[in-house]
């Protein structure tokens, strides 16, 4: 698996460039030096517990070694690449990440900053282009500004005015000068209000995944009882836009419900015999599919043995609720790829279909993807059913070749691809594949 | 001989003050306030010009302008349009169905009567 050599090959370069000697770093770790050189090496898989005493005596961040990281940070940089006028395509983002990885950081953080603030624009043009509110005030203040520019031109070009034609006119002006104070007064105040809803100008989706990230997507206080979505919300300080703020109490609400419906003593009582298996859980538990899958998705961190990540999405293919694997980035706006078993399911309703799935590039690892769609609870009308796709993520070690899929056609470089919709900017030359 | 124009514009002030420069410009000046009927309006009055607000009440100017060059009667009529919204794609679709001349709010006095004056050479 070409992802094991990104750690060992890290390890390595770092310690040569610090001048450690291959022992020095086995004795520091507490770890034989033959077994140090196999990972170095890229012969044996290491666990996050041992890249962490590595990590130690080579004076970086575990996740500078680690892959998670790295891949959460190709991905952004495989964005980057993406865009219309770059010619960058054909240069590896691995080994730019792994070479320069503070310029990476830095290209990936102007990267998103850019995205968000392209969608701010967009935004606010649609904002200029269809808000009814904005569109009926400028209309109202063009036309009284016409009003008073004809009305004071004749005023102005006339001096010699018939008194009751003047007297006219002045009322006219007098009223239409109100008129336009008021309306702009109506704006600037409108606009006020637009300001402060917009104020992190990021996406209200982006916002709520950074705050949910952050948190660790768990809640101690929810899942005890010691606190309500409302008091989690209130002390959220991470969510600073009204649209994130209302997706997360919507969010937390649903977690609620969720934490209600199976609490955490149930889930560690019933681990043991199901693991990290959701339909397993729901069948122990007696709790819906959905609900099983949610509670994996945010248990306190280490209490699975690996981390999982799940994906639903409504008929059209938006989120819903996205956590995503480290070795399984979902895209950060705009449709993801249509391979996903996410999307085969909801063209089969009730049906469950696993498949073993692993993304499409370099440094990559296989994931076990178990998808169904069902009806939404609480939300049907007879004659226009909805239905939610749900997709739940776990590492896995595939006994067969697993299915390549992307994060999104613009940045994956699959080819020939099914599923395309649109050419990727990426060069999909052989080392790029992973099968 | 006296120039006659119709002003279809629900803005009551902006009707007064071109009434009153056409007027002193020797234009015969008749106006109307509302979109659902002026195409009646017009056909009734039978203008030598008119000026049309694209926001009406009732029914846009738009689609007043677009009945206009359907009518083998009004099809050659000098349609001066006005609108508080100078987007090119509102003076790209007034233009393509087959406006005179589009002026954006707010405009002058002056300009107005350029305008009216190079519709109806004397």
């Amino acid at each position: 698996m070409v992802q094991r050599q990104l750690t060992g090959t890290r390890i390595r370069e770092r310690r040569l460039a610090m001048g450690m000697r291959q022992a020095e770093l086995a004795v520091a770790a507490g770890i034989s030096g033959s077994y140090l050189n196999l990972i170095e090496h890229n012969r044996r898989r290491i666990g996050d517990d041992l890249v962490a005493r590595l990590a130690a005596p080579l004076g970086v961040d575990p996740g500078a070694l680690g892959e998670g990281a790295e891949v959460d940070l190709v991905a952004t940089l495989r964005e980057a690449a993406a865009a219309p006028s770059t010619a960058v395509s054909t240069e590896p983002a691995e080994d730019f990440a792994r070479r320069f990885p503070g310029w990476a950081g830095l290209l990936a953080d102007t990267h998103r900053r850019s995205g968000d603030l392209a969608r701010m624009v967009d935004t606010l043009t649609d904002r200029l282009n269809q808000d009814p509110t904005l569109a009926a005030s400028l209309h109202d203040m063009l036309s009284t500004a016409t009003a008073i520019r004809a009305t004071a031109t004749i005023l102005a070009e006339n001096r010699d005015l018939e008194p009751e034609w003047r007297d006219r006119f002045l009322g006219n002006l007098d009223g239409d000068a109100h008129r336009l104070a008021a309306s702009a007064r109506a704006l600037a105040g409108y606009l006020e209000q637009s300001a402060q809803a917009g104020a992190a100008g990021a996406a209200p989706q982006d916002e709520l995944d950074a705050w949910l990230s952050a948190q660790d997507w768990h809640f101690p206080g929810l899942e005890d009882g010691t606190a309500t979505p409302d008091t989690v919300l209130a002390d959220a300080e991470g969510l600073r836009s009204d649209p994130a703020r209302g997706l997360a109490q919507g969010w937390l609400q649903r977690h609620a419900r969720d934490i209600a419906a199976l609490p955490l003593a149930r889930i560690t009582a019933a681990l043991p015999r199901t693991g990290a298996d959701p339909v397993a859980l729901a069948r122990a538990t007696g709790v819906s599919l959905p609900v099983a899958m949610r509670r994996l998705a945010c248990l306190p961190p280490g209490l699975l043995p690996v981390p999982v990540g799940l994906v639903s999405c409504d008929a059209a293919g938006s989120f819903t609720f996205r956590r995503a694997l480290a070795d399984f980035p979902l895209p950060r706006h705009g449709a993801a790829c249509p391979l996903w078993p996410l999307f085969a399911a909801l063209s089969r309703p009730l049906t469950p279909l696993r498949a073993d799935l692993v993304q499409a590039g370099r440094g990559v690892a296989a994931v076990a993807a178990f998808a169904i769609a069902l009806p939404v609870e609480d939300g049907n009308a007879p004659d226009l059913p909805l239905i939610e796709a749900h997709m739940f993520l776990s590492p896995t070690t595939p006994q067969t070749p697993p299915r390549p899929v992307g994060v999104a056609c613009r940045i994956c470089p699959q080819d020939p691809c099914p599923g395309r919709r649109e050419p990727s900017i990426l060069d999909a030359s052989p080392a790029q594949q992973v099968v | 001989m006296t120039k006659s124009v119709l002003i279809i514009e629900d803005e009551p002030n902006i009707v007064e003050a071109i009434r009153f420069f056409l007027i002193r410009d020797g234009w015969q000046v008749a106006s109307h306030g509302t979109g659902d009927d002026a195409l009646e309006a017009i056909r009734a009055q039978a203008p030598d010009l008119v000026i049309l607000d694209v926001m009406l009440p009732g029914r846009s100017g738009m689609d007043i302008l677009a009945d206009l060059r359907a009518d083998p009667a009004t099809v050659a009529l000098p349609v001066l349009m006005l609108t508080a919204r100078g987007q090119a794609r509102d003076r790209d679709l007034a233009e393509r169905m087959g406006v005179s001349r589009f002026m954006t709010k707010p405009f002058s006095n002056a300009e107005v009567l350029d305008a009216l004056r190079q519709l109806m050479p004397d």
